[in-house]
């Protein structure tokens, strides 16, 4: 099947306004005979399923956790992108379009990205009007601050939890709905198959995770808001349950996988601790905005600091080399994530990681505290030069910012951030590549649509900060809700879909052998160490730095552990109640597939892009160095009975009002 | 560091549970409370038995899924933390540990340490939002001013999530403190005024339909609720539903 993007004519900035007024609409009546699934309830899911409710569909909402509330987009710390130019530094729709394009190392769609820029003013319009209570000045209006990438000032943020009060927002307009029996929610389900009737998406195959059914559900359309697949790393900051099932088995059933290898690795994490450690904690890029990230100048400093005979604030200014403000002057420590990550990896690599690992970097408040101290000092009439007093006032100031991400980090590590710097080092974050989507979010599967995460379309190679939130927003509440109905008013005199059609039973069958065969197989290993080793694998060879041989390793090795998987995993219990093990189950046999589709791609694209870095193709200072002419393409593969097998389909990237050039933020 | 683990084991809503001991060895000051649970099941996995079920997702302290009584306290020992941000240096060598699940009559038990919380499903939906359309099409975000000051409190009040440590630690089990935060952050805010009287009578109806105790001012919630929610939100919900009540 050739791809259609389906990018509308015109120039960019009139292609979303032409859409819409020339697509068809459903009318009120009809409306109300149209059933809509929605998988997953974080930003894009719980907005997208708010939004269709209010305009009159049926919803079904599914979510794995105990409540839509607890998605992980909730965890999203720093901020959302809106082009308001509230401050008057030069913003508009045209930059921040310009700016995720370039950030995304010039492998995002043009269109879908101008769209997004578009819309991005509407959502901080809409969430005000919601009560969610974003960061205010002394005035009364809005706060803003920067992110990496950026020469502009336009994230909005609720202190150190922008994405907890985003979602609360949608799930507040999903919690109206449902009081009015417009969205009927499904909790702790999570789907296992996507049923196709006739060549249309027509519903899904669910395990209700408390009693064990298995369920039938019908729609005229299935919307997945399932997010990203970070987790076939074993470590990464995604939730302990964010899993790409639902999107995998999407993809088995038809829709294409594009740019699995394009895997955002973020440079603010905390460092790994010890064997033990069941996920990765992220620190808010916002940090960035303050501290200064450093390593010892010198070898035998950093040796010293790792054996504890030395303490990060007994090093001298002159002996600290700020990698990043001396390798990009004009970005300084907010470079984007992908240039800040490969940044701290070399420095690492060169042997000068600060903790017992050897794998962490500082990033430093020091000097913003007493910047601050100093300000408010003369703000208060007070003195200046006081030394204690410009740190207690500075500290407050930094308090004020990010306190509780301060107060994290303390519990974790068990260092006060306000008195020594933080040790940071990159972890597996997000996902720009997801299931590939036209321009109306429509998978390669009539009827399936991807938004958020779970979706390949705006970001790219590479994600700037704080426009996670705003595509799932800007997906679910105000690009979805119109191009669906486009769809489905070509829908509304099927009738109910019925749940007893063959195409259904097969699917639940499907399901019902792939929990037997797992709960039967009673094999001498856990879920966990098998995921361990996949995540291992990834890690070590299709991590933050890629070459052929790795790749080629990896792709033998994933494959090799997939068969002793199902040869030997073990899982207790049955499959009639609650079995935590036998979800993870399912969820590991997934990644097992894809960890291998993943390594395909990373190893036939021969080129490095943003999160894809590829050792044999870089510059002589170390930098990414894409090839255009070869690769300026989205990579969307077509399932083939095994990921070995999976079909190559290119959708060529025109870049009509972006030039392509080096990426450079020096 | 070696721990006597005394566990809530329950093997579903209809079937009585009972505390179960398990001993355990080589935990890591570093590891959260979690991850010492994690080693716990992988041990119990190995050897054939049936692994302790506990709610947990972010693992960062946000999501509100996790959570457990531990030796009395609803999250723990730790003060402004949840079970997942508990680390174990917070025991010593030899500690006994008692786990139980967040105990109310309107948090029924699923499986061991994991209880139902759609009643605070229930109760948001009975009220908890502004009636706004998400069409995109509204006001301008900054058309209306809102003293910073304020804007912090609703904050404050927003950042709750829902996890339940409140209604656990409360010997009425009652769930104040989690709606009067909701209340709250909706009517320190000129968009929630609008509503503000309906919202307050609607979600207080409905938190005593699901059985919730009343509250006798014990502030045992404060002291546990792992974001800091104030009582002064309890103090502002009782007179936002007193004016109601005479309003309407």
């Amino acid at each position: 099947m050739a791809l259609d993007s389906k990018i509308p004519n015109g120039p960019i900035s009139q292609k979303w306004t032409d859409y819409k007024n020339k697509i068809n609409l459903v009318n009120p009546a009809n409306k109300r005979n149209i059933d809509v699934i929605v998988v997953g309830t974080g930003l894009a899911g719980g907005s997208a399923a708010a939004t269709l409710a209010e305009l009159g569909y049926n919803v079904k909402a599914f979510c794995f956790q105990d409540s839509p509330r607890r998605a992980h987009s909730i965890a999203a710390q720093g901020g959302i992108n809106a082009a308001k130019n509230y401050q008057g530094d030069g913003d508009s729709v045209f930059r921040l379009f310009y700016d995720t394009v370039k950030g995304g190392d010039y492998r995002a769609r043009e269109a879908n990205v101008h769209r997004l820029a578009e819309v991005s003013t509407n959502i901080i319009d809409q969430c005000v009007a919601q009560g969610v209570p974003l960061a205010r000045e002394y005035g009364g209006l809005l706060d803003n601050r920067s992110f990496g990438g950026t020469l502009v000032s336009r994230t909005f943020y609720a202190k150190g939890q922008t994405g907890q009060q985003l979602l609360l927002g949608a799930y507040s307009a999903m919690n109206r709905q449902i009081g009015r029996g417009k969205i009927q929610m499904y909790n702790r389900h999570e789907m296992l198959d996507l049923v196709i009737v006739n060549g249309k998406a027509r519903g899904i195959i669910a395990r209700n995770l408390v009693t064990g059914e298995i369920e039938r559900h019908s729609a005229h359309a299935v919307v997945l808001g399932t997010g990203g697949y970070g987790n076939v790393f074993f470590l990464s900051t995604n939730a302990m349950g964010s899993n790409v099932t639902a999107a995998w088995k999407a993809h088995k059933k038809g829709a294409y996988f594009a740019n699995p290898c394009y895997t955002q690795i973020h440079p603010t994490c905390i460092p790994v601790s010890g064997d033990h450690q069941s996920k990765l904690t992220l620190m808010s890029e916002s940090l960035r905005n303050d501290g200064r990230i450093w390593v010892p100048k010198k070898l035998e400093d950093a040796q010293a600091i790792r054996e504890g005979r030395l303490k990060p604030t007994q090093i001298a200014e002159e002996d600290r080399d700020y990698y990043l403000e001396r390798r990009y002057p004009s970005f300084g420590n907010l470079v984007p994530r992908d240039v800040a990550s490969r940044a701290a990896k070399e420095r690492c690599d060169a042997g000068f990681g600060v903790n017992k690992t050897g794998e962490a970097v500082y990033l430093d408040f020091a000097s913003s505290i007493i910047r601050y101290g100093k300000e408010q000092a003369k703000i208060k009439g007070l003195n200046p030069d006081d030394e204690k007093l410009v740190k207690q006032l500075g500290t407050e100031v930094i308090e004020n910012k990010y306190g509780n991400l301060f107060q994290m980090y303390e519990k974790i590590v068990d260092e006060n951030p306000y008195e020594t710097p933080m040790m940071i080092y990159p972890a597996v974050h997000y996902t720009m590549g997801g299931l590939w989507v036209d321009y109306n979010l429509m998978t390669t599967v009539e009827g399936c649509y991807a938004i958020g995460e779970a979706n390949f379309s705006d970001h790219g190679a590479n994600r700037l900060g704080a426009s996670a939130l705003m595509q799932g927003l800007a997906d679910g509440y105000f690009v979805l809700p119109y191009t669906i109905g486009d769809y489905l008013a070509k829908d509304i005199r099927t009738g109910k879909i019925s749940t007893d059609l063959p195409e259904f039973e097969e699917a639940e069958n499907n399901v019902r052998t792939q929990l037997e065969s797992l709960i039967n197989n009673k094999g001498t290993h856990t879920v966990d160490y098998f995921h361990k080793r996949l995540g291992k694998i990834m890690w070590d060879k299709v991590g933050m730095a890629r070459n052929a041989q790795g790749l080629t390793e990896a792709i033998a090795e994933i494959a090799a552990l997939r068969d002793e998987f199902y040869r030997d995993v073990k899982v207790p219990g049955d499959m009639y109640g609650l079995n935590q093990e036998l979800e993870k189950a399912m969820r590991v046999a997934d990644f097992l597939e894809l960890g291998e589709l993943f390594a395909k791609d990373a190893l036939h694209r021969n080129e490095s892009c943003g999160g894809h870095f590829r050792e044999e193709y870089q510059t002589e200072e170390g930098e990414a160095q894409r090839d255009d002419e070869n690769f300026a393409y989205v990579a969307a593969w077509e399932y083939r009975g095994k990921p070995s097998e999976a079909v190559l389909h290119k959708e060529p990237l025109v870049f009509e009002n972006v030039k392509l050039v080096q990426r450079s933020y020096k | 560091m070696n721990l006597k683990l005394k566990i809530w084991r329950q093997k579903n809503a209809r079937e009585a549970g009972k505390m179960v001991d398990y001993n355990i060895s080589n935990v890591s000051p570093d590891m959260s409370f979690l991850e010492m649970l994690d080693v716990l099941n992988e041990e119990l996995n190995n050897k054939g038995e049936d692994p302790v079920a506990f709610d947990h997702d972010c693992r960062e302290g946000i999501c509100g899924m996790c959570s457990l009584f531990i030796n009395g306290e609803a999250h723990g020992p730790d003060r402004g933390v949840t079970t997942c941000q508990l680390h174990m240096r917070k025991f010593k060598d030899g500690d006994t540990i008692y786990i139980e699940p967040f105990r109310a009559k309107a948090f029924p038990v699923i499986k061991d340490l994991v209880v139902d919380r759609s009643s605070f499903d229930r109760i948001q939906q009975a009220g908890g939002f502004i009636s706004v359309n998400t069409s995109g099409n509204t006001i301008d975000a900054n058309a209306i001013p809102i003293k910073k000051h304020d804007a912090d409190r609703s904050f404050d009040a927003a950042t709750c999530i829902g996890c339940g440590a409140c209604v656990a630690s409360c010997k009425n089990a009652s769930a104040m403190l989690f709606v009067s935060a909701k209340v709250s952050q909706f009517a320190l805010l000129p968009q929630g005024k609008v509503e503000a009287h309906e919202r307050v009578l609607n979600m207080v109806k409905k938190m005593d339909e699901e059985g919730f105790g009343n509250c006798t001012n014990t502030g045992a919630c404060e002291v546990e609720c792992p974001k800091g929610i104030s009582l002064e939100n309890i103090a502002r919900m009782n007179r936002e539903y007193l004016f109601a009540s005479v309003k309407s």
